[in-house]
């Protein structure tokens, strides 16, 4: 009886509106499902940092250099936010990363795509945090307090990114021909890995209908997908650039823009481990791990000892 | 060793004086000291604190839900406690 | 006026190319929340280089447009004018006055952790001078600075100790970090022929006044890290990065933050 009325409980806050908290009772496939979303979402956050990174000692400018290194660090943030929101669901940040060193946890497959110009941190910047931005502002009325806290925190943070990779790819379109280029290849790049950050198709996505239930997701992928092409089909017009999509076409009415026919191919295969960088990615994440322990190792040794000092003191 | 985690702690951040502190998210330090500098590179990138307080995760002691109706029910009628219990004139202002 | 600009440059260049070499740390620390301590040092770093470089590029345009030659390369931008962005980017090698300490290569955490306090330790000191300068605009940077460098010298202080006084591996890696970062630290005592000049003016910072207390600084912590200082048998000999001798770090340094700046002069980014 307790359990069917726990059920009845959580069922009705989640009608409700009302905020799940970490020691509330919970289905154990809710938490099992926002252990795996939000470590995940960490992940992203962490891989995420590496692809951009890889520019800091390149920005062509010292502003570039230092609002890059910004960014980056804010990532480190969100990720570590994120991580702490899952460690309220009773799993330790060194098992998430566990499963993510050992390749168990996936991570946002864009991230598997190289950074080749520095027309790159402009598009990374416009396309892929604007798609995170699409999928992350709903995420702060998600059904979990901490999960929704720490999204809220990271949605306040993310917009100067958008508009920051934004006057990057603006600056390079008014400017010479090469740089014009640089940010065409650019967009030509990363807009179809973009729009496949919204995950596979409705019809084919396992986890999308119970989540939306459950309030965790309040879109599906494809309205959120939708959403983002409309307002990008707009914003490009501003950069004097194209996107490279020659279905991309108005559509009066339905009010919305057609677009042509996303490679889920490919799509699969990078989630898959195939993509252009996964290994790369993967490599570097577990090599500063790694060169990390000695580290990690002496500063708790260091506090250990200290304490066992202080009270030796006192006694 | 090097497979267990710091140990967890909670971050409180007053963002402005003669405000309270406010639960900002929690982080990993050896030390309370590492802990409060960790805060100030994570929570307050942005300025927005002017005092921290750090606790570490294992020393917050948390109500248990299902006791909620006991600890919060009977402040439920006290409405007493509550600002808007008092009718007052609407000419009086900034009361 | 010539020592003047010569010496904005020097504090321009030690805070940029640090900020550079901790910056390659970012995405790639030994955990999260000090992955993003050393990218803040590196903002901060980076932050104050902007600073000087902003005051030396008007220096260096003012004695332009009075006739003087220009007393440094890298005034030749987009404008013909000289920007913080020009003295970065357009300038080689021995055109940059640094020194060496802040170019050597990152290694392990305990290396990057040494550079850094002897580093911080170093700018404490000189900046609590350089805000009494006759020169009221570097006077007010270092003051603005010294907030950030007073928090660098903590945080690089505690890791000493910690990487000390942690564990044997911890221990023997920060000896050896000693043992090669040591004889970069002579190099920040010695006074340039600019800065000579420009301590004469009242502008400068005399070093020896402040050696010892950064000696004394290192002793502390070395004491409380358990460890020594090393031996030194013979003169080691050494460029003088301050007058454009740097090691050949420097020239990888440059190559890679300077890369889109060559490859595509004149442009707008």
């Amino acid at each position: 009886m307790q359990i069917i009325n726990e059920e009845k409980i959580f069922a009705d806050k989640i009608d409700e509106e009302i905020k799940i908290e970490p020691k509330d009772w919970m289905p154990d496939q809710y938490r099992k499902t926002l252990i795996r979303q939000i470590s995940q979402h960490a992940h992203s956050e962490i891989v995420g940092m590496l692809p951009e990174a890889n520019w800091i000692t390149r920005a062509p400018t010292l502003r570039r250099k230092a609002t890059l290194i910004a960014k980056v660090q804010d990532e480190a943030g969100h990720g570590l936010y994120l991580y702490s929101a899952a460690e309220t669901l009773n799993i330790s940040r060194d098992e998430m990363l566990k499963q993510l060193h050992s390749g168990k946890a996936k991570y946002s497959s864009i991230f598997n795509y190289p950074t080749l110009t520095w027309a790159d941190m402009g598009a990374i910047g416009w396309l892929v945090d604007g798609a995170a931005i699409m999928n992350q502002v709903p995420l702060c009325r998600c059904s979990y307090g901490p999960y929704a806290r720490a999204m809220i925190r990271i949605c306040k943070e993310e917009s100067f990114h958008q508009r920051q990779g934004f006057e990057i790819l603006l600056t390079l379109s008014k400017g010479s021909k090469a740089q014009k280029q640089m940010a065409q290849d650019a967009i030509n790049r990363w807009w179809w890995p973009s729009i496949m950050m919204f995950g596979p198709n409705d019809d084919a996505s396992p986890h999308s209908k119970q989540s939306m239930e459950w309030k965790i997701k309040r879109f599906s992928n494809d309205e959120l997908r939708q959403k983002f092409i409309d307002v990008c089909a707009e914003q490009v017009k501003i950069l004097g650039l194209v996107l490279p999509d020659e279905k991309l076409k108005w559509n009066e009415e339905t009010k919305h823009y057609d677009f042509g026919e996303i490679n889920w191919e490919e799509f699969r295969n990078v989630v898959n481990g195939n993509g252009p960088c996964n290994k790369e990615r993967l490599e570097a994440r577990v090599k500063a791990h790694e060169d990390g322990a000695w580290v990690r190792d002496a500063a708790a040794a260091y506090s250990e000892k200290r304490k066992s000092r202080e009270q030796k003191a006192v006694a | 060793m090097s497979n267990h985690d710091w140990p967890l702690w909670e971050i409180f951040i007053r963002s402005k004086n003669g405000l309270d502190h406010k639960h900002a998210g929690s982080l990993h330090a050896t030390d309370a000291q590492m802990a409060i500098e960790n805060a100030r590179d994570v929570y307050t990138r942005r300025m927005e604190g002017v005092s921290i307080w750090v606790v570490e995760s294992k020393y917050i002691h948390a109500s248990n839900p299902d006791e909620s109706s006991s600890l919060y029910d009977p402040a439920n009628d006290k409405p007493y406690r509550h600002p808007t219990f008092y009718e007052l004139p609407d000419e009086l202002k900034n009361m | 006026m010539n020592a003047l600009i010569d010496y904005t440059l020097h504090l321009a260049d030690n805070a940029l190319i640090l900020g550079h070499r901790n910056s390659e740390w970012t995405g790639h620390g030994p955990i999260l929340e000090q992955d993003i301590a050393i990218s803040n040092i590196a903002l901060d770093l980076i932050g104050q280089a902007r600073n000087f470089y902003q005051y030396a590029a008007r220096l260096i345009n003012d004695s332009t447009l009075q006739g003087a030659k220009a007393p440094s390369p890298g005034g030749e931008g987009v404008g013909g004018e000289a920007t913080e962005d020009t003295l970065a980017y357009l300038r080689d090698v021995k055109d940059f006055k640094n020194c060496l300490l802040v170019e050597q290569t990152n290694g392990d955490w305990a290396k990057t952790i040494l550079r850094q306090f002897f580093f911080s330790a170093y700018q404490f000191y000189l900046y609590q001078h350089l805000q009494h300068s006759k020169d009221e605009t570097l006077a007010a940077i270092a003051e603005k600075s010294l907030k950030e460098v007073t928090y660098h010298l903590r945080w690089s202080s505690e890791w000493v100790v910690r990487l000390g006084d942690g564990t044997e591996e911890s221990n023997s890696r920060i000896k050896k970090a000693v043992d090669d970062l040591w004889v970069y630290t002579d190099e920040l005592f010695e006074a340039a022929s600019f800065e000579l000049l420009a301590t004469n003016e009242g502008i400068a910072v005399d070093l020896s006044l402040i050696k010892n207390n950064w000696l004394k600084k290192i002793t502390d912590i070395f004491d409380e890290a358990t460890l020594r200082f090393p031996s030194r048998e013979g003169q080691a000999v050494r460029w003088n990065g301050k007058d454009g001798k740097h090691s050949e770090h420097l020239g990888y340094i440059l190559a890679e933050m300077q890369f889109l700046q060559r490859a595509y002069p004149n442009n707008y980014w």
